[in-house]
């Protein structure tokens, strides 16, 4: 099973998500550069985090004009597995493969540190390992992760149940004190109508090792593992 | 670019502007052979300028401990020190001030010394893995210093969070003598293999010399004289002097850089930082013993109409100098392409040791390149040192003065909700300190700890200085600063490995300055040699001072240490129920220099607690074999604020799980001393019960004092009959201080 990691100038946890599909989750794994318009064969896209092209517009702003993306596009419509986190979250709402946007955090602040995520939906490719209601530990590190959008929209959000992760404290209530960026209803990701394309603003990748302080993101990954085993988990192809 | 240059009438005016003195002046027409030039004029400016000369230095700094079998680098030879760790590996680090920029300009000033410091460490063929700071303010009641701990934290943060590197570790303090000038010194980490260390040296008759990065601008120009002066009222007219950062192309010029370096493409390569191209060229040809030729009209600009006089002394950001292995420019050329960046051959390497700046081929300067640097034509000044009158009556106290406090548990949440013992959530949870995903230990605990990919080993991290102390004394402040650093790599499972200091300290002409400047110099290499440190190089900022005073002495160390096995990885935190907590060390009657009396009794002064190295040196010793036998489950260094601050902070500093205890000390000293009282060489363990005789054993059979104090568990902290508080009260005093500081609205 072969993942792909894009590579956008100013991407910088690329290497990070890397290093977690083929250290940790022990699958391969490439790099795909952002000028390139060839996937190379890949069944899962993880859009990274980081600061594509500096983010000095808006984040993700620019990224989504990369040739790289017209391909990501594409392999999207056609039922292809993407995962965006953090930067690639934004990139995918730049893009439009996913409703509302990320603005800045409420307090106007970088903020770096563990949250709380409650599973909503364990019947996505990216949760199916998870629990249902299950709390997990992973780290933010973002200045724009604020989800937003508008009221009708968020209603057929939540209706359509694509609302995938929440900030919950540890009990699992997604309380005011929870949400550490002011996102709407506590979002922290979203997925498409379809189901097969993510958008989280925490770090599954960097939550898969005791010694980095959670193993919880593992299960982002195998959760993507066990999808592409299973087609009709995964979508078309 | 202007097409020709006619050079401005150089006179004593000019000269006195440039910061030069008239036995300068006439060493530079010595060297010459004649008057200088304009652009000359401007080249010896800087070069000469404290801040690339350490002319007032260097004397001092050469009689600190060099030598060391793991040291792969002389000291301050190279843009970074580095040291083996064994597996091929070496670990690459330096700290660096961004005092006088950031003080004017709060936000690129912090940003561009971290963009500068990261720039040293992928220079020597390391890729960042770290990125620490040690940052001093004035109070935060003064809503100027609010808004440049604000601008800071923002640089530091939007620096090293875009360009990717995480920020772990540092230190926050606050004092008045910062209020002018607040010290920035930023800190980078990296991780080279032996065999890829690249060096800054230029050499090969013919060589290309390549210019890489960004375009130059008008922006930074005499950044290092201005940082040469005092802070005054027309500083804020020096503005234009900051550089403005870019941590994307910073990104993009690492990953190209390291690329290039991989590939063998080069022969050396150097950051442009202070004095830009004048520096880079020469110190670059000066290594190399060789000459260098610069084409001024070739250097790509992003403005028009620039004199080779300001291309030569500009400091725009994320520029590097590559002298370039001749045929190989086009790979160079093509990798720099690949990442969107310039890449232009500017000159190439002489055989006639002279930097020659040539515009459209008319030679505008020449210089010897030797005549610029440190080493080599550069004055060496060692300065009168006179002992400040005051200090005598600064360490005078009489406790009888300081009545005991009636409640100590509102004694202790003052402390811990205090300015300088707050917890600092506030500031590093805007750094993104986990990136890159190797963080084992981040901010929050005695050192930060990275792991290393592919080894079974880690390294520990930590900035240290207690400038109250050096400011009393400042021989045995700086003996202190480095004790401690190093006590706080041994408590999170490291052997100290190596030091970097960054030497922040007010006017070098003033003999009360050089006194302390001389003394922390002396107390640092006595302490170095002591613990087996070597110094691998740093950065002296001298002229922290305004008008109305000179910043607390301030030699801020940064210490490396290696863990040799992850399982060895310790955290300050108290773990389990049950747990056996013990003091090693001894407390004495000693309350001067404390947090203590400057919190509660608003007064700076009194003896700084007694340090003996031999003793610093066995509690060292023998706690890593504490650790290394797995006899230790957390331990806390007993620094600023005492045993209190440090049993308090044992019990709630891992916040998803804090945990109570219950102490009982028994001393005869005095209560305050007791409880807030910083003697030295001091650390807090704890141990699970099976094991607590095995190690008092081992500290028995050591010289030093190991005393049992209680026990781990409940829902609140208890020592003696003194204080008794519940966890939550504990919490709520030390993590809300900060943003209750920071985010007051008036």
């Amino acid at each position: 099973m072969k993942f792909g990691v894009v590579t956008f100038p100013g991407s910088n946890c690329d290497y990070d998500a890397y290093a977690a599909v083929r250290h940790v989750l022990g699958e391969e794994v490439e790099f795909l550069w952002h000028r390139s318009s060839d996937l190379l064969g890949v069944e899962v896209v993880i859009l990274p985090g980081g600061f594509s092209y500096g983010d000095y517009l808006r984040a993700g702003a620019i990224a989504r004009f990369s040739p790289l993306m017209e391909e990501v596009v594409r392999f999207a419509h056609s039922g292809g597995v993407v995962i965006g986190i953090c930067n690639g979250f934004q990139v995918l709402t730049e893009v439009g493969l996913l409703p509302g946007a990320l603005i800045r955090n409420r307090h106007l602040r970088f903020s770096c540190r563990y949250v709380h995520l409650r599973v909503e939906r364990n019947d996505t490719c990216f949760t199916s390992a998870c629990e249902k209601g299950e709390v997990m530990k992973m780290p933010i590190a973002h200045g724009e992760g604020n989800y937003y959008n508008f009221d009708g929209d968020i209603s057929r959000l939540e209706d359509a149940g694509q609302v995938v992760f929440r900030y919950v404290d540890r009990d699992g209530n997604a309380t005011q004190e929870a949400n550490p960026n002011g996102s709407i209803r506590n979002i922290a990701g979203i997925v498409n109508a379809e189901g097969n394309v993510l958008g989280m603003m925490p770090h599954p990748e960097r939550a898969v090792e005791e010694i980095l302080g959670s193993v919880d993101g593992l299960k982002v990954f195998e959760s993507i593992r066990s999808a592409l085993l299973t087609p009709n988990l995964a979508g078309r192809h | 670019m202007a097409e020709t240059f006619t050079q401005p009438q150089v006179t004593p005016e000019l000269v006195e502007k440039h910061g030069l003195n008239p036995e300068e002046y006439e060493r530079i027409k010595e060297i010459l052979g004649r008057e200088p030039n304009y652009t000359e004029l401007g080249i010896f400016s800087v070069m000469w300028s404290e801040h690339c000369s350490y002319k007032n230095s260097i004397a001092l700094l050469k009689t600190l401990p060099r030598e060391g079998e793991m040291l792969l680098t002389g000291t301050g030879e190279e843009n970074a020190g580095a040291v083996d760790i064994g597996d091929g590996l070496a670990v690459v680090f330096k700290i660096e001030s961004h005092n006088h920029p950031s003080a004017i300009e709060p936000y690129q000033g912090a940003a561009t010394g971290v963009g500068g410091i990261l720039r040293d460490i992928f220079t020597m063929g390391a890729r960042p893995i770290a990125s620490l700071n040690s940052l001093r303010f004035g109070s935060p009641d003064n809503p100027r210093v609010r808004y440049l701990v604000d601008g800071v934290v923002r640089g530091i943060g939007d620096y090293g969070n875009s360009f990717g590197v995480p920020t772990v570790a540092g230190e926050v303090f606050f004092d008045d003598s910062y209020t002018a000038n607040p010290l920035i010194n930023a800190m980078a980490v990296g991780i080279a293999k032996h065999d890829r260390l690249a060096t800054a040296t230029a050499k090969g008759e013919g060589n290309p010399i390549m210019m890489v990065g960004s375009k130059t601008g008008r922006d930074g120009i005499h950044g290092a004289t201005f940082a040469s002066e005092e802070i005054s009222e027309e500083s804020e007219e020096k503005r234009p002097s900051v550089q403005i950062g870019d941590p994307f192309t910073e990104k993009l010029l690492l990953e190209a850089t390291l690329e290039i370096i991989e590939k063998d493409l080069i022969i050396g390569i150097q950051d442009m930082g202070a004095a830009g191209l004048t520096c880079s060229s020469s110190e670059m040809a000066a290594r190399g013993k060789a000459g260098v030729e610069i084409h001024i009209d070739r250097v790509p600009v992003r403005e028009s109409g620039m004199t080779p006089y300001e291309i030569l002394l500009s400091e725009s950001q994320e520029r590097m100098l590559v002298c370039v292995r001749k045929g190989k420019e086009n790979e160079v050329r093509a990798i720099f392409d690949k990442w969107d960046l310039d890449s232009t051959i500017v000159g190439r390497v002489t055989s006639d040791g002279m930097m020659t700046v040539r515009l459209n081929g008319e030679i505008v300067s020449r210089i010897p390149a030797e005549s610029l640097v440190l080493g080599g034509g550069v004055p060496v000044y060692r300065r009168d040192t006179k002992r400040p009158a005051n200090l005598d009556e600064l360490m005078n106290i009489d406790l009888r003065d300081y009545p005991l406090e009636r409640d100590w548990n509102d004694t202790l949440l003052r402390m811990l909700a205090s300015p300088n013992l707050c917890h600092k959530g506030w500031v590093f949870e805007q750094y993104d300190s986990m990136v890159r995903t190797n963080t084992a230990v981040g901010p929050g605990s005695d050192a930060a700890v990275l792991r290393l990919r592919k080894t079974n080993k880690a390294l520990a991290m930590a900035t240290d200085c207690n400038a109250r102390y050096c400011y009393l004394n400042p021989r045995l402040g700086a003996q202190s600063a480095i004790a401690e650093a190093a006590r706080n790599i041994v408590c999170s499972g490291g052997k100290p490995l190596a030091i970097t200091n960054c030497l922040n300290f007010g006017n070098p002409y003033k003999p009360e300055i050089y006194y302390g400047f001389a003394e922390s110099v002396a107390g640092m290499g006595e302490a170095c040699r002591a613990l087996d440190t070597p110094v691998t190089g740093g950065n002296v900022s001298f002229y922290n001072e305004d008008p109305q005073r000179a910043v607390f002495p301030t030699p801020v160390i940064g210490m490396i240490g290696l863990i040799e096995n992850l399982k060895h990885i310790t955290t300050q935190w108290f773990k389990d129920e049950g747990d056996v907590i013990f003091l090693l060390g001894e407390t004495k009657e000693e309350l001067g220099a404390s947090e203590y009396l400057c919190t509660i009794h608003d007064h700076t002064g009194g003896p700084v607690p007694h340090l003996d190295l031999e003793v610093e040196k066995k509690l060292q010793e023998t706690l890593l074999v504490a650790i290394r036998r797995g006899l230790v489950k957390s331990a806390h260094d007993v620094s600023d604020g005492g045993l209190a601050v440090a049993l308090a902070e044992g019990c709630i500093s891992n916040r998803q799980l804090p945990i109570g205890a219950s102490v009982q000390l028994d001393s005869s000293v005095r209560v305050d001393c007791l409880l807030f009282g910083e003697s030295q060489s001091r650390v807090i363990v704890t141990t699970s019960a099976q094991d607590a005789d095995q190690l008092s054993e081992l500290f028995s059979d050591s010289s030093i004092t190991c005393k049992r104090l209680g026990t781990v568990g409940g829902e609140s902290l208890r020592i003696n009959e003194l204080i008794d508080l519940p966890l939550t009260r504990l919490i709520d005093a030390y993590y809300n201080a900060m943003s209750q500081l920071m985010d007051r609205v008036e």
